[in-house]
């Protein structure tokens, strides 16, 4: 301590505790301190009457300056949406064959429509777009339902198998599950895996099945996976030529994929989900991963 | 001066002091707390709500068993971001038949509170039993075992009579056909009318795992397609003083 303390330790009064002869100074807060204090308090008193806070006896008070969780996030998501209002119009109605040929409109679907993919697609399709297993891979030219733009759209909105729409829809098929419904024997599947295996010159595991296992093909696949095997978009058949598989090509498989079938369903985006804008980003994002056509 | 000097006899003897901290404690707590119990806007009315189906009831208890609320929240908070990424924001009253709620306060994961019907059953099959399988970069363990662990549903009434215990509006009716209504949720080809009937049209009833019997898996993934969806975002109008 100071001298300076010492000398003016004189001007105060005790507590008048005393303990072991021990006295305390009563030694009042700084000024400063205590205007503080008092300025919270008011400050506190007036935001309980600008913002929401007293209880009354059915609701609470609303606040003079009609603050809300509720009305903050809105406005939020309003500004935001006036703010792109102007380029998400025009994006949601332009040709959707003249996206990519429009910069400003390309460069704003590439970048909005990643976001909406990482958001809505990644978790199946994968962050780079590469699938899984069951889930198609987007970034090659292998497209199981089409891939211009207008069908990247439809498939977006619409989803793939889609059980809960009433409208007209046209990405609805079944394979039939061709062993556990009886359809085909154990035999003839397994004649049929073999012959599909060469399709895409893969080595059959028992080649003396392959040729009984067309015969078998040219009946009960041909319709709907073509004669040459190249598939059929429009029912979303896949090419079994191609070597892309997205289950898989080996032998175990193809005989899982021919004895219980595939049911791949896509959720639909649009209607509650995305935005017409929105589907129309990532159609875009989608068609420019590589392999739009 | 004399109040203050009073507060000497409380100072100088600790029980009367600890009586006294507990009464201001005790003043404190309440003002905060008993206005929830009366005030409306605590937890609004919405359209929707119903109690869980006894195989969602039996999911949920899978999902607070293997903890997943320690990675994944089930609250959306009002904010844009959050908004945009899960949806409309959480309400009250979407968790008013939670006991407990599963608000969560991390967020590993992503949270769950509108998962439902985001995703395909299928997906949560491959998900749930390798996650790494669909999401290269997440560090979710494999829940692979639950698809192997056949459930019988035996004290799935007595699940539901706990609930209504503690203020879940099950209905005699709901509670006596339980066990039924456990049975056929999965099972499409059984008659669930009844449980359409006692728990709405939008139930889901599919097997959900693709498998024969009711396993652990069919029961979380029940439960998990149904979160967040009960309540009809374009028909709910938000009371904005909230």
């Amino acid at each position: 301590m100071s001298d300076k303390h010492k000398k003016d330790d004189h001007d105060y009064e005790t507590t008048g505790h005393s303990w072991d002869g021990i006295e305390e100074y009563n030694k009042p807060l700084p000024k400063w301190w205590l205007m503080i204090f008092y300025a919270c308090i008011v400050w506190g008193v007036g935001y309980t009457i600008a913002y929401p806070a007293w209880p009354g006896v059915r609701t609470a008070t609303a606040g003079l300056l009609g603050w809300s969780t509720r009305g903050n996030v809105e406005q939020a998501i309003q500004d935001h949406e006036a703010e792109l209002a102007p380029i998400n119009e025009r994006l949601a109605s332009a040709e959707l064959t003249e996206i990519a040929g429009d910069p400003e409109l390309n460069t704003y679907a590439q970048n909005a429509g990643a976001a909406v993919f990482r958001t809505w697609c990644a978790q199946c399709h994968g962050s780079g777009a590469a699938g899984a297993k069951g889930y198609p891979n987007l970034l090659d030219d292998d497209w199981l339902w089409g891939g211009t733009i207008e069908d990247i759209h439809y498939t977006v909105t619409a989803g793939i198998r889609n059980e809960d729409t009433d409208e007209e829809y046209i990405r609805q098929s079944a394979m039939p599950a061709f062993g556990r419904d009886d359809l085909l024997s154990g035999e003839e599947i397994d004649q049929v895996v073999n012959f599909v295996m060469t399709l895409s010159g893969e080595e059959p595991q028992d080649a003396s099945l392959v040729e009984a296992g067309a015969e078998v093909y040219d009946i009960n696949c041909a319709s709907c996976h073509a004669e040459d095997g190249t598939g059929d978009r429009t029912q979303g058949a896949p090419n079994l030529t191609d070597a892309i598989w997205l289950y898989g090509g080996d032998y175990e498989t193809l005989h899982e994929t021919v004895y219980n079938a595939r049911y791949g369903i896509m959720p639909p985006m649009g209607g509650a989900d995305l935005s017409e804008a929105e589907i129309r980003a990532v159609a875009t994002y989608v068609h420019g991963l590589g392999g739009g056509e | 001066m004399s109040i203050l000097d009073k507060h000497g006899i409380l100072e100088k003897n600790v029980t009367l002091l600890a009586i006294f901290a507990f009464l201001v404690v005790t003043i404190g707590g309440l003002v905060q707390i008993v206005p929830l119990f009366y005030l409306e806007n605590t937890i609004e009315e919405v359209e929707g709500m119903r109690p869980y189906t006894p195989l969602e009831l039996a999911g949920r208890d899978i999902y607070i068993r293997e903890g997943c609320y320690v990675c994944h929240s089930q609250m959306i908070r009002p904010m844009r971001d959050e908004v945009e990424r899960y949806g409309h924001y959480s309400l009250a009253a979407e968790s008013q038949y939670d006991h407990p709620f599963q608000w969560g306060s991390k967020r590993t994961g992503p949270d769950l509170a509108r998962v439902g019907g985001r995703y395909s059953d299928e997906w949560h099959v491959d998900h749930l039993r390798d996650p790494q399988s669909v999401v290269p970069e997440s560090v979710m363990p494999k829940y692979g075992f639950l698809e192997a662990k056949l459930i019988e549903g035996e004290h799935i009434q007595d699940l539901m009579s706990t609930h209504r215990f503690v203020g879940v509006p099950y209905t005699d009716e709901m509670i006596e056909n339980g066990f039924q209504d456990f049975l056929s949720q999965s099972n499409p080809d059984a008659d669930y009318d009844g449980l359409l009937e006692r728990y709405g049209e939008d139930v889901n009833v599919r097997n959900f795992d693709g498998q024969p019997g009711i396993s652990e898996l069919d029961a979380l993934i029940a439960y998990l397609q149904m979160l967040g969806t009960l309540v009809d975002f374009s028909t709910f109008e938000p009371d904005a003083s909230r």
